[in-house]
């Protein structure tokens, strides 16, 4: 009789990396439900479009790695990155924008370092943050939410991403354009005479934070990732909008509210810098790594030429994970005690 | 109620403790061979103290301990040993270690042994010599001797003494049906190691997923101030270290043992076992282990007998060879796969586990680490086994090592969380061996550095030594140069005397090798020391052929050489030898043979008549030659002159004639003196 010998453990848990993924991409659909409700199917055609090229460009690459195809296909991270550009981007993006950007989030951001689990940076992120950097005025422009302007049917939005000469989208600057470009007005007035502005924060973007909110929440209920980073990120940026919102004058930073509810803070707070692969690794780390990002979101959004700051302080904070790992290592068993001794 | 801390991390895998436990304790009976393993515990293999074919008694030592580190075999019933030789054992590495063999003989007789009926009367040396000679090893699985472990030194201070009830793996419930069926056997087991340890409190640490266990343990100790602490169950509670943070709130300084918290841990079926041997006097012979898995029928619990074959105790249980693929002795967390059913049951057996293939699947491949840190929220050593992953996989050792490698127990919780299936234990396993290896490696480079530094320092002193000695003699040489040149130029050149020292050492030299017997033992020394290096030469070429060095070309061309100078210096000798032998026995066919011999003597004959005549005589006689030869030469020069040669030689001629003129002028002047003298 021929015994199998395997070392142990014998037992194996029910989690796997394609399970993680799924639960990522199933905690994107409030968010993206919420999103669609308030600009149209723009974002949804983003993610289809953005989820076939994710595919395709990762089987290409595997292919060139002379990698299984269906193993690695199977894990569903080049889904997760697509998806979750397609977010990202504005709706109504013409189909070349996403496909200049998935191209740079799978083959330079992911393959280019050797694929899943061995980028140095969020692989959405690079391409958003390439795209911005090469196509700024497309980048720039987001649809008017519903009840400001007018929306654009499921054919229109597919009318504007394949053939992007034959479509004039209505655009309007979004909130956080808006702070950015005030010098004048107190936030009260600035409130009154935009649009835009919603209860808390923008129109629809207000809401689309509280879909991806509770995405996340529910995330960390199935234990995808920890609390650490988005807690973190969340409470730092929140302290420091507080720490400069002077109540409201022309040359306010915006209140902690509007902050929290704005842009990609929540989708980043619990989409991307939640990103195991390219954050910091400890508990210490991770919370490290966060409040950063929260730090530098504000820095950016209110003193720096962006009005979202989201992508850019990812991938600061990427390059900066591999140094916060070295100086946040837990105290493992028995080492504190030692330490007690010596003293 | 006590508090009780929490560790860090930890999982819940499925328990899977129910289908072995509903039935009791079953006897497995005696199997018709027992394999005894001399290593069955941590610390040096025990030595035999029997013979092939000697007759055994159930409880009759068989191997005595090899040193302080090693605990004694018994013979699990009685028989005859059959054999002492290498059989496959149940080691993770498959390998096969010494055992004694015994065919029984199914009489099951005990040797005459008696236990003490009041051990606190003793003393605790004596106490401890009784549980080192029972063949006590720590029955949760390490197998480390037990009465090593408890022979603290009483200055230590035991605070605590832990009783390990946990039973944390999924699977196992040999500890549960301990609980369940000799509760008061544990707490007697429990109160004997307190008499020796002397602790302030004795717990029994059990996790709540036992709760008839605790209820019959509760019952044994009302009384006793042993106290059953009950905590949540979560893996691996019944780490030890584990154990002693959940009932202490301590931790054990990495790389420190227990008792530098003031703890003793002990698991209980090693105080049962430490029980029957002071109250029994009872050896440690047999062990309760658990056999289940579906690839069992008959899940339960056996007492079965040291050296019993899995085989023999999975027959017990009703095994279905069909539906197992893998039998891991110990849990599905920890346990080890053996490579085939007949390696024996050893002390540390706590579990026989025949899963079935949908129960405990073969791992998928392994995926990329997407670093989601699950490992790190279950390990409860609080590494980061994603980072030391990274640095395993990359053999970065010495990262690796910073992040506490050796800190990590082994227990599996990170793979089992893994979500890429990562075979992360391991790879932990692999980089401590080799970090282990390295260090070996560095050790020993480290002494030969050492080494070869003394030896340069040694050569270079040496070297120092030689050059000041040198620069020494040159200096006293060129101050005697330079007394010479002050006294005046009356005095002797040093350098020409040197010369016409070294000149006359080398004359009397050549006079000395002159002497045949000298020439025959210059031979005879040449012979014996070629033959030397001869066999020199060749113990370094069979040595080098042995190793299978590069040199063997180069040694075989050197012993070539050796060998044809020998064979050379052999005939020399002989051919000496010969010509002594001829010698000795002059004959007349000899001597026309050597014309050389023949001068020599004619020469010889001359300086011996030399000898004899006096200076004058000598003085003469010189003369005589000399002019002899003057007036050949003038002769020769006038037949030069007159035959008209060439102005060279005409030359060389005169300046002949030239010198022996002055020579034939100062032997008359020599000779005159002698005559006046």
């Amino acid at each position: 009789m021929a015994l199998m010998r395997i070392t142990s453990p014998h037992a194996h848990g029910p989690m796997s990396t394609a399970r993680v993924m799924q639960n990522v991409l199933l905690a994107t659909v409030p968010g993206v439900i919420v999103l669609t409700h308030f600009f149209g199917f723009g974002t949804l055609v983003n993610i289809i479009w953005a989820s076939i090229l994710a595919l395709a460009f990762e089987a290409l690459a595997l292919r060139l790695r002379k990698r299984p195809l269906g193993f690695y296909l199977g894990d569903y991270s080049a889904l997760v990155t697509a998806v979750l550009l397609g977010i990202a981007l504005p709706p109504y993006s013409p189909w070349w924008l996403i496909a200049v950007g998935i191209a740079s989030s799978i083959l330079l951001a992911k393959h280019l370092y050797g694929g899943l689990g061995y980028n140095p940076f969020n692989p959405a992120m690079v391409g958003y943050v390439v795209l911005l950097i090469s196509f700024p005025v497309q980048m720039s422009s987001w649809a008017a939410p519903r009840g400001v302007g007018e929306l654009p049917g499921l054919l229109d939005a597919l009318q504007a991403c394949f053939t992007p000469g034959n479509f004039d989208a209505v655009t309007m600057a979004t909130p956080l354009d808006l702070l950015k470009q005030n010098n004048s007005l107190l936030m009260d007035d600035l409130w009154q005479q935009n649009a835009q502005f919603g209860r808390w924060a923008g129109i629809g973007w207000e809401w689309a934070s509280l879909a991806f909110l509770a995405g996340g929440l529910w995330l960390l209920y199935q234990r995808v990732f920890t609390w650490h980073a988005p807690i973190a990120m969340l409470v730092a940026l929140a302290l420091t909008a507080a720490l400069f919102y002077d109540g409201g004058s022309s040359a306010s930073g915006g209140s902690p509210l509007f902050h929290l509810l704005s842009g990609a803070t929540m989708f980043g707070a619990f989409f991307i810098i939640t990103d195991p692969v390219s954050s910091a690794v400890s508990t210490r780390g991770r919370l490290v790594f966060g409040a950063l990002i929260g730090l530098l979101v504000y820095l950016i959004r209110v003193y720096g030429n962006y009005p979202d700051a989201v992508a850019f302080a990812v991938l600061i904070m990427n390059f900066a994970a591999p140094f916060i790992d070295q100086y946040t290592q837990p105290r493992s068993y028995g080492h504190a005690a030692r330490r007690e001794d010596n003293e | 109620m006590r508090q009780v801390y929490d560790f860090h991390g930890g999982i819940h895998p499925p328990e899977n403790k129910h289908q072995s436990i509903a039935a009791p304790i079953a006897d497995a009976g005696i199997p018709e061979e027992l394999v005894l393993p001399l290593a069955q515990h941590i610390g040096a293999p025990a030595i035999p103290v029997v013979e092939i074919g000697q007759k055994v008694l159930k409880g009759q030592l068989i191997a005595e301990p090899a040193g302080f580190v090693s605990v004694p075999l018994h013979a699990p019933t009685s028989g005859t040993v059959s054999a002492i030789e290498d059989r496959q054992i149940a080691h993770p590495s498959g390998h096969s270690a010494r055992c004694v063999v015994i065919a029984t003989d199914g009489k099951d007789e005990w040797i005459d042994h008696s236990g003490l009926a009041d051990y606190k009367s003793v003393d605790r040396s004596e106490l401890l010599t009784i549980i080192r000679n029972a063949g006590i090893a720590g029955m949760g699985g390490a197998g480390f001797p037990t009465a090593v472990k408890l022979s603290v030194k009483a200055e230590v201070g035991i605070e605590t003494l832990i009783l390990n009830g946990t039973e944390c793996e999924p699977y196992i419930t040999a500890d549960d049906i301990l609980m369940r069926e000799r509760a008061e056997q544990i707490i007697e087991g429990a109160q004997i190691i307190a008499h020796l340890v002397q602790p302030d409190e004795i717990l029994i640490g059990v996790e709540d997923n036992k709760p008839e266990g605790i209820a019959a343990l509760q019952t044994a100790a009302e009384g006793t101030g042993v106290e059953i602490v009950v905590f949540p169950t979560k893996y691996p509670s019944g780490g030890e270290k584990q154990l002693i943070e959940i009932l202490t709130g301590k931790q054990v300084p990495s790389g420190g043992l227990p008792s530098a918290v003031g703890v003793v841990c002990q698991n209980i079926g090693s105080a049962v076992a430490v029980r029957d041997a002071v109250i029994d006097g009872r050896p440690l012979i047999s062990r309760i282990t658990t056999v289940t898995g579906e690839g069992v029928n008959d899940p339960r619990n056996y007492e079965v007998l040291l050296g019993s074959s899995l085989a023999y105790l999975l027959e017990q249980a009703d095994y279905q060879t069909n539906k197992n693929k893998r039998l891991i002795m110990g849990g599905p967390m920890m346990g080890f796969t053996v490579p085939d059913a007949h390696v024996p049951i050893v002390k540390t057996t706590n579990c026989v586990l025949a899963p079935a293939e949908t129960e405990l699947p073969a791992p998928p491949p392994a995926q990329a680490c997407i670093r989601c840190g699950m490992c790190a929220e279950a390990c409860p050593a609080s590494l980061l086994p994603q980072q030391l992953f990274w640095f395993s996989q990359g053999k970065e050792f010495e990262k690796a090592e910073q992040h506490n490698l050796f800190d990590c127990i082994e227990c599996g919780a990170c793979s089992f969380v893994c979500p890429s299936n990562i075979p992360l234990v391991q790879y932990y396993r692999a980089a401590k061996a080799e970090v282990v290896q390295l260090r070996k490696d560095a050790e020993k480079s480290e002494h030969s550095r050492i080494r070869f530094e003394a030896r340069q320092t040694r050569l270079e002193r040496e070297d120092a030594e030689k050059e000041a000695k040198r620069a020494a003699r040159k200096k006293a040489a060129e101050e005697k140069a330079r007394l010479a040149a002050e006294q005046g130029s009356t005095e002797e050149d040093p350098i020409q005397a040197a010369i016409e020292r070294a000149k006359a050492k080398k004359a009397a030299q050549a006079e000395g090798s002159n002497s045949a017997e000298s020439a025959g033992e210059k031979l005879e020394k040449a012979v014996v020391t070629t033959r030397k290096r001869l066999d020199t030469a060749t113990a370094k070429l069979t040595a080098a052929k042995e190793d299978g060095s590069d040199l063997v070309d180069a040694l075989q061309t050197g012993v070539d050489k050796t060998r044809a100078k020998l064979e050379a210096a052999e005939k020399a000798l002989r051919e000496h030898q010969q010509a002594a032998t001829t010698k000795e026995q002059p004959t007349e066919e000899a001597k026309p043979i050597d014309a050389a011999q023949v001068a020599i003597k004619k020469a010889m004959a001359a300086r011996v008549a030399d000898a004899d005549k006096s200076p004058e005589e000598k003085a003469r006689e010189a003369l005589q030659k000399l002019e002899a030869r003057l007036q050949k030469s003038e002769a020769r020069l006038a037949q030069g002159k007159a035959a008209g040669e060439e102005e060279k030689i005409i030359t060389a001629l005169e300046s002949t004639v030239e010198r022996l003129r002055e020579k034939v002028t100062q032997a008359q002047s020599q000779a005159n003196e002698t005559e006046v003298s």
